[in-house]
């Protein structure tokens, strides 16, 4: 038994213990309550897994040559689902409180203002986090050929994460917030979340480390950038002093307009180093691996690679364009924002070239049109976001629901997808299956919501622009032509479209859990015996 | 770890003899088009940084050939604006309220200045089209609490009702029932008798006793025939529009607990060539005396 683990979910749960005792509000007393909680079924978790594992050797042959740590990328298939549709529903709910406003039922906990970051949290950290920690965990091991280091300290970064999601999204709803974009969680949830990311920087570097391939994978490049630029990123931007150590709130160390540029620095690079980084890494293993294909070009990767890396981290002041911000700053959050196109395209190039002669995959095998169509919005997506970034084209498109497309065909185009592709690939292989439950239903689930895709991302467009343009339009005389409320009630329409949109996406997501649920049992459906796509590493064919 | 370099059949490139997990890479050259482009979008972006303020220096920042600020921008954009408006604002600032209508180029533009400075000041409570909402008046119609003509717009606007403008104007429906002046039956006859005066059907005894009630207690500012007071605020009874509702449950509601909505008083907050353009345009709107 791993006696120093032990003893920290101990000391966790006496610290747990004491500061919901001394709590000066009531959510710190829930939630000391909570850590307190599981830091006991950690302690229970461990003592019953020293008693299981007695005489049994972990790095037991399993037949590869390799003792793959298989269960810890199960638990991070099966958390991505569970969040995915929990931030996907959110999502709905929110989209129909803006068509219909009565849904906020006037109460504090259900009201749109705590239910939004509830959903991009979800969506961004829960979803998106699950998938980049159980892929990375996959990939890393895979293209390392060595087994995940450590033996806890996986299991750490996972349950730790997943109490970080709860601990952030119960405080949500109570009103806990720091009122940071994509970084409301207080001081003492992102304390946590620091503690659980250095651990998983650790686990990642150590497998590298022990690696028995002389080169690392392209994918685990990013990987590593995505996890090393969040954890700085996520330290500077939430830097602030409590008002009480058994309080929740705390006050940011910055102010003014510095605040602004620090909460974008890391907004935008949220957006870089999470959705775009960490995704590359998942596009260029499961890509090539799926197509069974050579990755196109070696040279493409490394360049965009570093230019990538190296551009991202300056675009953010493309956020604060004609604010207090200097106009210098402004200047180069656009320039760079524009010499990031190409960048951001080479992951595009290398992704859809590596499809290259066996294009006829797109017809047989509905898992590649998955990520393909992800990669085509990735293009699309960081080709609209330069556009976006331009000082004239955003006077129109600021603070309008074109933001709001952008994001989502990102979002859901990009980052769901390929996600939805990277889960239908690794279910059968994980649990051993000779192939998916059904690929008529990943078929279904591909075309429903790409058409809710495409109903989203047009009806913002379209409702954004309106929007922009009735904002700033004049009469002969000069003068305003158009009401706030006026504004508001031309969109109503698009809004409606758009939460049909989020139905369509939503129902997607409920088939793709039916099915990795029957695959994962084992199950094939009778239709489809003989029709299916096999899963390579269970056929031996490479 | 095979370090073989091969030739990829499909492709006809080499590989670059990594293989990990299977998975293999070309060779490939870097699309021209691709690096070109980018070397393009540097090449812009220094040429932007020359002639745009751009980066910081220990204590300014390189300003650019152009000369561009955000703020010079704006300044020239007020400037031009401003100026575009000038004589119209002047003339209408000496004007005669009630004459402005004779120059129809001023009124016009009074009116579309008045439409716009709605929109952003009043619409929130009286609705984008001055439709209205309960408790909040109706502007496009002739039934006016405190009269409809220019000088009386032109004093309700800037000193609004109720407000905390010391000339503001001042009505009180008082709360009869809360202030125990009137018990729940009185009220009950009363509101029977409001009905009755819009033509609708009620209980005619009660409405015969709430006839008297009306008499000592609602028709000193109402009027002895409900047609409403002018000097108070008070509305007309006997037609079909309803300031907060013409339902039994509302009246009851009114008569019970009183109504003391507010109109703020714009004159501190409006300069007066806006409150002027309001006055016109909320007068132009079809219910004008």
């Amino acid at each position: 038994m791993n006696l120093l683990w032990l003893a920290f979910t101990l000391i966790g749960a006496v610290l747990g213990v004491l500061l919901s005792a001394r709590a000066v509000d009531p959510v710190m007393m829930m939630h000391g309550l909570l850590f307190s909680i599981a830091a006991v079924l950690s302690a229970f978790a461990l003592i019953s897994r020293h008693y299981k594992y007695i005489g049994a050797s972990l790095l037991e042959d399993n037949g590869s040559g390799i003792n793959y740590n298989v269960d810890i990328v199960k638990a991070g298939v099966i958390a991505s689902t569970f969040w995915g549709i929990v931030g996907f529903t959110v999502g709905l709910v929110i989209a129909l409180q803006l068509t219909f406003p009565v849904l906020n039922f006037d109460l504090p906990w259900t009201n749109f203002g705590r239910l939004r970051p509830l959903h991009t949290s979800a969506v961004i950290f829960a979803f998106g986090g699950n998938v980049l920690i159980a892929t990375s965990f996959h990939v890393v091991q895979r293209t390392c050929r060595t087994r995940l280091a450590g033996d806890i300290a996986p299991w750490f970064v996972f349950w730790g994460y997943q109490l970080f999601i709860v601990l952030a999204a119960t405080g949500y709803v109570l009103g806990v917030t720091q009122s940071k974009e994509y970084a409301e969680p207080e001081w003492y949830v992102d304390i946590w979340l620091t503690l659980v990311w250095v651990v998983y920087l650790l686990v990642f570097l150590a497998t590298l480390w022990k690696r028995q391939e002389k080169h690392i994978y392209v994918a685990n490049w990013f990987y590593l950038a995505f996890i090393v630029t969040i954890a700085m990123l996520h330290i500077v931007n939430n830097l602030s002093l409590p008002v009480s150590f058994a309080g929740v709130k705390s006050y940011s160390l910055f102010a003014g307009v510095q605040s602004a540029l620090t909460q974008w620095w890391y907004g935008h690079n949220a957006v870089g180093f999470f959705l775009t980084a960490g995704f590359l890494g998942i596009m260029y293993y499961f890509i090539p691996k799926r197509a069974n294909r050579p990755v196109y070009s070696y040279r493409l990767s490394i360049i965009h690679f570093w230019a990538l890396i190296f551009l991202y981290i300056w675009a953010g002041p493309h956020h604060l364009h004609y604010t207090a911000l200097p106009d210098w700053a402004q200047t180069l959050g656009m320039t760079f924002s524009i010499m990031l196109w190409m960048p951001s395209w080479g992951g595009m190039i290398n992704g859809l070239m590596t499809l290259s002669g066996v294009w006829d995959k797109l017809r047989t095998d509905p898992v590649i049109r998955f990520l393909v169509a992800s990669v085509a919005f990735y293009g699309m997506s960081t080709f609209e976001g330069p556009l976006m970034s331009i000082k004239a084209v955003n006077a129109l498109s600021h603070y309008t629901d074109w933001t709001i497309g952008h994001v989502h065909s990102g979002a859901l185009g990009w980052v769901a997808y390929i996600s939805f592709g990277a889960l239908y690939f690794l279910v059968p292989v994980l649990w051993k299956r000779k192939s998916l439950y059904s690929d008529a239903l990943v078929n279904l689930h591909f075309w429903i919501s790409t058409i809710g895709i495409l109903l989203y991302i047009t009806a913002m467009w379209v409702s954004g622009i309106l929007q922009g343009l009735m904002w700033r339009a004049y009469d002969s005389f000069g003068f305003l032509e158009y009401s706030f409320s006026e504004t508001v009630e031309a969109m109503h329409p698009f809004y409606l479209i758009r939460a049909l949109g989020g139905v369509l996406f939503l129902l997607g997501a409920l088939i793709m859990a039916y099915n990795l649920w029957r695959t994962a049992r084992g199950d094939v459906r009778e239709k489809e015996k003989g029709s299916l796509v096999l899963n390579m590493e269970m056929v031996g064919a490479r | 770890m095979s370090e073989k370099v091969e030739k990829d059949e499909i492709s006809g490139t080499q590989t670059t003899g990594h293989e990990w997990d299977g998975i293999k890479e070309l060779d490939t050259p870097m699309p021209r088009w691709w690096l070109w482009t980018m070397y393009g979008t540097i090449i812009w972006a220094i040429g932007y940084w020359i002639v745009m303020p751009a980066w910081p220096m220990i204590s300014s920042y390189t300003s650019g050939f152009l000369g561009y600020s955000s703020r010079g921008v704006l300044e020239e954009e007020l400037k031009e604006a401003n100026a575009a408006h000038a004589a119209d604002r002047e003339a209408l600032l000496k004007a005669d309220l009630n004459k402005v209508h004779d120059n129809a180029q001023l009124y016009q533009f009074a009116v579309r200045g008045g439409k716009s400075a709605f929109a952003v000041n009043c619409s929130q409570c009286h609705g984008s089209g001055a439709q209205g909402a309960p408790g909040y008046p109706n502007l496009n119609d002739d039934d006016w609490l405190w009269g409809g003509n220019v000088d009386t717009i032109y004093q309700t606007i800037r000193y609004g009702i109720r407000s905390d403008h010391e000339d503001t104007r001042v009505g009180e429906m008082p709360a009869f029932v809360t202030s125990e002046m009137l018990d729940k039956n009185q009220v009950n006859d009363a509101a029977e008798y409001v009905l009755s005066l819009s033509g609708r059907d009620t209980d005619k005894e009660a409405a015969a006793r709430g006839q008297a009630v009306f008499k000592e207690n609602c028709a000193s500012c109402h009027g002895e025939n409900a047609k409403g007071g002018r000097d108070f605020g008070a509305p007309n009874l006997t037609d079909a529009i309803w300031f907060y509702g013409g339902d039994k449950k509302t009246i009851l509601r009114t008569i019970s607990k009183g109504r003391h909505g507010v109109m703020p008083a714009w004159i501190n907050r409006l300069d007066d060539v806006t409150i002027r353009e309001l006055t016109l345009y909320v007068h132009s709107l079809g219910g004008g005396e």
